[in-house]
């Protein structure tokens, strides 16, 4: 990576940071949170969700935080009432788009989609809600997923590929076809390349996957992939 | 009959399918309800015993979805005779527990058969003195406007206290810091 640093500026503050970061990790640096649901430390950007939108001056384009890389004179704005109903109305159509049930879901109170739409004062969804009707695998020893409650986020998919590095999830089909399936879409217990080893679930920010049996405070834990990714440098 | 002074604040709670928790939570204001009681007169609830739905209400809180033609007259009926509309819990919200069925489509006819049809029932029969099911479960802003949305499965009492104060005070109740979605 190139070490030229670049200038710019997030919310009126001046920030220095290397060429190659993106405008939500270099908005960290001087403390500005923007609002990210796909995006995961550790796992390679996807741009998915565009919870993270935000305004860059001389252009009407939004631009996803998490995927733009910065460029020297930039000038952010992560907080607008423009971006505050864009956001409102991402969290809304993830929430239209499948049977989103929270009284009856494992994650209820621990999952990021209810957090971000609290957080945000979504108190009901004006979209027509679609009612999905999307498979759910428990054929897994302990693993299951509930594809109705899948926002393809992609966590799980880039976890499971980049991290444990077997690829046995991915997707298939476009649009709102789109699901999440393991190897070639076989049964969750038929996928021989799963090591089963849970970072699927503990990526995962709703209640899409999760160990059976088990309380989802102590399945959920996306931090560990950084912290591996951390360990691995260190191993070079 | 409920005391009638004008100046307490006409309130109405009406119940369609809902499993009642959203009205247990309004109770569980406990003794918040004494200082509600010195400001508002409930004109029309289960809690109390009046027949018709009265007209010129100030505010009415609805808890449950709409599952039959019955109940979708009802909430058209509630919206014309009422100034402010709340949905009260997620099955008003959402349709929560109450819409599983619409994964199914004609999902009155899946019930139906599901409960009443099944052969396997001693009586197997379609009952018929029963408002006809909609096709789908619908969350009450889909069929009226609503102006303020209470969710939670079962909504907390204090959130039913705040919205409530709020609206009694002639307030709009903020819902960045309040609402919490499922
Ligand atoms: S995944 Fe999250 S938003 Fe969806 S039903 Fe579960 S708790 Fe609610
Ligand atoms: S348990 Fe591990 S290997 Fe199996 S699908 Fe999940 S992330 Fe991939
Ligand atoms: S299963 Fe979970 S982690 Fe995977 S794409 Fe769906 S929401 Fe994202
Ligand atoms: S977090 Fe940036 S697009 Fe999802």
């Amino acid at each position: 990576m190139n070490t030229h640093p670049m200038k710019l500026k997030i919310d009126g503050v001046d920030v220095e940071c290397s060429e190659g970061s993106t405008i939500l990790t270099a908005a960290k640096t001087v403390g500005i949170n923007i609002p990210t649901l796909c995006y995961l430390e550790g796992l390679t950007p996807y741009g998915g969700c565009r919870l993270c939108l935000v305004e860059v001056s001389g252009t009407n384009k939004l631009f996803p935080a998490c995927a733009t890389p910065v460029a020297s004179g930039m000038e952010v704005t992560t907080q607008s009432p423009k971006l505050h109903e864009y956001r409102k109305m991402v969290l809304q159509t993830l929430l239209a788009e499948r049977t989103h049930i929270c009284s009856v879901c494992i994650a209820n109170d621990h999952c990021e989609l209810q957090t971000q739409t609290n957080q945000y004062g979504v108190d009901h969804v004006f979209y027509e809600r679609n009612w999905s009707c999307n498979e759910i695998d428990s054929t897994h020893d302990f693993l299951v997923i509930d594809r109705n409650r899948c926002i393809l986020c992609t966590r799980c998919v880039r976890a499971c590929d980049e991290i444990e590095g077997v690829h046995t999830l991915d997707l298939k089909f476009h649009g709102k076809n789109t699901d999440v399936i393991m190897d070639q879409d076989e049964l969750w217990s038929k996928a021989c390349s799963c090591t089963s080893c849970r970072k699927c679930a503990k990526v995962c920010p709703v209640g899409a996957i999760y160990v059976e049996g088990e309380n989802i405070e102590y399945t959920k834990d996306p931090q560990v992939i950084a912290f591996i990714v951390e360990r691995r440098k260190c191993l070079k | 009959m409920p005391q009638m002074n004008p100046k307490k604040l006409r309130v109405a709670t009406v119940w369609l399918s809902g499993c009642s928790g959203c009205h247990m939570s309004f109770l569980d204001q406990d003794e918040q309800l004494l200082e509600l009681a010195k400001q508002i007169t409930l004109v029309y609830s289960p809690l109390i015993d009046a027949k018709e739905f009265p007209p010129d209400v100030a505010l009415t809180l609805i808890e449950g979805a709409v599952a039959n033609e019955e109940q979708k007259e009802m909430l058209k009926t509630v919206r014309a005779k009422t100034i402010t509309l709340v949905s009260l819990g997620d099955c008003a919200v959402t349709g929560n527990v109450v819409a599983l069925r619409n994964r199914w489509p004609q999902s009155d006819q899946a019930i139906i058969d599901r409960a009443y049809n099944d052969p396997t029932n001693l009586h197997p029969q379609t009952p018929q003195q029963v408002p006809k099911l909609l096709s789908q479960v619908q969350p009450l802003h889909e069929i009226v406007k609503v102006d303020h949305y209470i969710p939670g499965c079962p909504p907390n009492a204090k959130l039913i206290n705040y919205v409530l104060t709020e609206l009694i005070a002639g307030r709009i109740p903020l819902r960045e810091e309040h609402a919490k979605y499922g």
